[in-house]
C-alpha cells in the first residue's frame, strides 16, 4: 500500500513533548500507514499515551510536525482533526443514552439526520448492541461500554482511529474475545487503528507493526515477528516475551554468523555487521530456542527446577560458570524431558538464535 | 443482573434490625418534629385566628388574614370585595428580586466555582476558605458596610467620580439596584459551593470526548459539561432563591419603601405593636405553598428525566 505516491495515515517529523524541565517524548519520527494495525506498546510512563493524545490534539507537540494523510495538523484543536479516540475509561456521556452517545459526533458535524440515523444503527450493528440503543450507559456491563465507545468512535468516520488501552478495565476472557473482534473491525473499517498499550500479548495478536517505547523513546517499530525474533536492543529484547541476557565474547565473524563463546562453549549467533572478533557484548537467547541433552561435553549446567505449565516446561539451570539460564520445553508428543531436576545436562542451542544486542 | 439471592439476604437482616433502628432514629424524628414540624403548624394554625389588636390572636376562625391579602373590603369591610394589588405586588416584586438575584449569583458564581474546581487540590482550600469569610461576619453588618460602600458619598461613588466615569454620584441606596447588590453578596457563597462540589466530581475526559467528537467549546460546556453538573447547578439556585425570597434585612437597610419585599411584610406584622400575627401567618403561609410547590413540580420533573 505504502507504493504508489499514497500518504502515510500517519505522520510524525522530529516530534518532541516536554512538560517544564522534563521529556516525557525525546525527538520522534515515524510513519503509520494507510489501513495499518499500529500499535504504542511500552510500560507505563514510556510516552505512549502522550503520543496519543498529541495526535488527537489533547496535548500540544513542543517541537515537529504530525502529518495526517499528508496534512500538518499539529496546529488543530481536537474538534477540527479527523481522528476519534476511544477512551480508556470510555468518557460515554452519562446523561444521553447509547444511541445519541454515538450520534453526537456526527451530530457536531452537522451531518443530516436521516443519514446519522442510518449510521448510528449500522454502527450499533458492528458492535452487536442493536438492542441497547435506548439504554444508559450506566445501564450496562464494561463489555458493552466499551462496545459503545468503539461504535461511537467509528460511527463520524474519521480518517485514523485512536484507541488508549481500551481492553485494560475488561477481564481476561472478554479481553481476549475484543482483541479477534477489534482486529476484525479495523480490517473492516480500512482505516488505520493507533492502538496504545502494555500488554504484548495484545499488541503481538492485534498489530501489523508495534512500535516499543521506553523512558519517551521508541527503540523499535517492526512486525511481531521482527521485534520478536531481531529485538534492536535489550529492552526490546527483555520487554517483548521471555528471553536470556547472557554476556558473551565474539570467537570469529563471518558472513554466515558469528561465533560466540559462552562459559567455553562455541555457538553461531545471527549475523551482525558491527561486531568484532574478541569483542565482549550480551546476546539474547529465547528459551525455547534452547535444548536440553544427557550430558554429553559442550555447554554444561545442572537442571535446578522444572515447572509443569500445561502446553511447556519451564527449566531453570545453573551454568558451571554459576549464570542462570531458563529452556522451554513443548510437551508435545508425551515426550519426557531426557533429563530430571537435580541432574547434569547439557545445553544446545539453535544454530542463528542468539542475538547480539548493543551493549 | 446475579445476586438476587444475595440481596434478599440483605433485606432479611434488614428487617431484623428495623425495630432497634426505629428506637436509634427517635431522637432525630424527634427533634425534626418539635423544632421543624410544630413552628410550621403553629404558622399554619394562626393564619386561620382572628387577631388581637396589640400583638397575638384571638382563638376564633377566621378566613380574615387571607381576605386581607387578596381584596380590599373598605374600612369596615361592608363594601363588596375589590381586588387589592397592595400586597401582590409586593409579592410578585420579591419573586422577581429573588429570580433576578438567583441569576446573577449563578452568573458570577458558576465560572468561580469552575475556576476554583479546576485548580490545583492544595489551592482549591484556600480558595473555598475566601469564599466562606465574609461569613465569619454577622449578615447585619455585612449589610450596613454595603449601606457604607455605596451611599452618596461612600467610595465606590467616589472612586467611580475619581476615574472620571460619572460627573454626579449615583443615588443607589434605596434603590431595587443597592436590594440587589445586597442580596447577591448575602448569598453568593450558596451558589458557589454546591456548583463546586459537582464540578469537583465532574469527569473532564468527558470534554475531551466531546472535543474529539467535533464539539467546539460552547457546546462542550451546552451539552457535556452542564448536564453533568446540573444537580449542584440546580441545588445552588434553590439555596440562594428561597432565602432571597424572604430575605428582609437587605430589603429593610438598603432598600426604601418602594422596594419593600415580602419579608419585611411578614416581619412587620411581629415586630411593630400595630402587628397582625395572622396577616403575618398567612403571607408566610402563602409564599411557602408557593415555594413548595414550585420544588415539587421541579422534583417530578427531574424524576421523569432520569427514566
Amino acid at each position: 500500500m505504502k507504493d504508489g505516491g499514497q500518504a502515510d495515515a500517519v505522520e510524525l517529523r522530529g516530534v518532541v513533548k516536554r512538560y517544564g524541565a522534563v521529556t516525557a517524548l525525546k525527538e520522534t519520527s515515524f510513519a503509520i500507514r494507510d489501513n495499518e494495525f499500529f500499535t504504542l506498546l511500552g510500560p507505563s510512563g514510556c510516552g505512549k499515551t502522550t503520543l496519543l493524545r498529541m495526535i488527537a490534539g489533547f496535548e500540544e507537540a513542543s517541537a515537529g510536525e504530525i502529518r495526517l494523510y499528508g496534512e500538518d495538523i499539529a496546529a488543530l484543536p481536537p474538534n477540527l482533526r479527523p481522528v476519534n479516540t476511544v477512551f480508556q475509561q470510555y468518557a460515554l456521556f452519562p446523561h444521553m443514552n447509547v444511541a445519541e452517545n454515538v450520534a453526537f459526533g456526527m451530530r457536531m458535524k452537522k451531518v443530516p439526520k436521516p443519514e446519522i440515523e442510518r449510521r448510528v444503527a449500522e454502527a450499533l450493528a458492528l458492535v452487536k448492541l442493536e438492542d441497547f440503543a435506548a439504554r444508559r450507559p450506566s445501564q450496562l456491563s464494561g463489555g458493552q461500554q466499551q462496545r459503545v465507545a468503539l461504535a461511537r468512535a467509528l460511527a463520524p468516520g474519521p480518517k485514523v482511529l485512536l484507541l488508549d488501552e481500551p481492553l485494560s478495565a475488561l477481564d481476561l476472557k472478554l479481553r481476549q474475545a475484543m482483541r479477534v473482534e477489534l482486529k476484525e473491525m479495523q480490517r473492516k473499517s480500512g482505516i488505520a487503528f493507533v492502538f496504545v498499550t502494555h500488554d504484548q500479548e495484545e499488541a503481538l495478536t492485534m498489530s501489523d507493526r508495534i512500535a516499543v517505547m521506553s523512558a519517551g523513546e521508541v527503540r523499535q517499530i517492526g512486525d511481531a515477528q521482527k521485534i520478536y525474533e531481531e529485538p534492536a536492543d535489550r529492552f526490546v529484547a527483555d520487554f517483548i516475551g521471555e528471553t536470556n541476557l547472557l554476556e558473551v565474547e565474539v570467537a570469529r565473524t563471518g558472513p554466515e554468523g558469528a561465533a560466540i563463546r559462552l562459559a567455553g562453549a562455541e555457538f553461531i549467533a545471527a549475523p551482525r555487521a558491527d561486531v568484532k572478533a574478541g569483542e565482549k557484548t550480551v546476546a539474547s537467547i529465547r528459551p525455547e530456542r534452547i535444548t536440553l541433552v544427557a550430558p554429553a561435553g559442550g555447554l554444561t549446567g545442572v537442571l535446578e527446577r522444572l515447572v509443569y505449565l500445561g502446553t511447556d516446561w519451564a527449566a531453570t539451570i545453573r551454568l558451571d560458570d554459576g549464570r542462570q539460564i531458563t529452556a522451554r520445553a513443548q510437551n508435545a508428543h508425551g515426550q519426557k524431558l531426557p533429563v530430571g531436576p537435580g541432574e547434569r545436562a547439557t545445553i544446545l542451542i539453535d544454530e542463528g538464535a542468539p542475538r547480539l544486542l548493543p551493549r | 443482573m446475579a445476586g438476587g439471592g444475595a440481596g434478599g439476604g440483605g433485606r432479611t437482616q434488614s428487617a431484623a434490625f428495623a425495630p432497634v433502628r426505629l428506637w436509634l432514629l427517635l431522637p432525630s424524628w424527634a427533634v425534626i418534629a418539635i423544632f421543624m414540624g410544630l413552628p410550621l403548624l403553629i404558622m399554619l394554625v394562626y393564619s386561620f385566628l382572628t387577631k388581637e389588636f396589640r400583638g397575638g390572636v384571638i382563638w376564633e376562625f377566621s378566613l380574615a388574614a387571607y381576605d386581607r391579602f387578596v381584596f380590599d373590603r373598605g374600612l369596615f369591610g361592608d363594601d363588596p370585595p375589590v381586588l387589592n394589588t397592595t400586597y401582590l405586588t409586593i409579592f410578585a416584586r420579591s419573586l422577581i428580586q429573588a429570580l433576578v438575584a438567583t441569576a446573577l449569583c449563578l452568573l458570577i458564581g458558576f465560572p468561580a466555582a469552575f475556576y476554583i474546581a479546576t485548580r490545583p487540590p492544595e489551592q482549591r482550600t484556600l480558595w473555598l476558605l475566601l469564599i466562606t469569610v465574609p461569613y465569619w461576619v454577622n449578615l447585619l453588618i455585612r449589610t450596613v458596610s454595603m449601606k457604607f460602600l455605596i451611599r452618596e458619598n461612600g467610595p465606590l461613588n467616589e472612586f467611580l467620580m475619581g476615574i472620571g466615569l460619572i460627573s454626579e454620584p449615583l443615588p443607589l441606596v434605596n434603590t431595587d439596584i443597592a436590594v440587589q447588590l445586597g442580596l447577591f453578596y448575602s448569598y453568593l457563597p450558596f451558589m458557589v459551593l454546591p456548583i463546586y462540589a459537582a464540578v469537583e466530581r465532574y469527569d473532564f475526559s468527558l470534554s475531551e470526548a466531546a472535543a474529539d467528537l467535533y464539539a467546539d467549546r460552547w457546546t462542550i460546556l451546552r451539552e457535556v459539561t452542564l448536564p453533568a453538573v446540573r444537580p449542584g447547578v440546580i441545588a445552588g439556585c434553590i439555596l440562594v432563591f428561597i432565602p432571597s425570597l424572604g430575605a428582609f434585612l437587605a430589603p429593610d437597610l438598603l432598600g426604601g419603601a418602594r422596594t419593600f419585599m415580602i419579608g419585611s411584610l411578614i416581619e412587620e406584622q411581629f415586630k411593630g405593636a400595630a402587628g397582625d400575627w395572622p396577616f403575618g401567618a398567612a403571607a408566610a403561609t402563602i409564599l411557602m405553598t408557593i415555594v413548595l410547590i414550585a420544588l415539587l413540580l421541579h422534583a417530578r420533573a427531574e424524576a421523569r428525566r432520569e427514566v
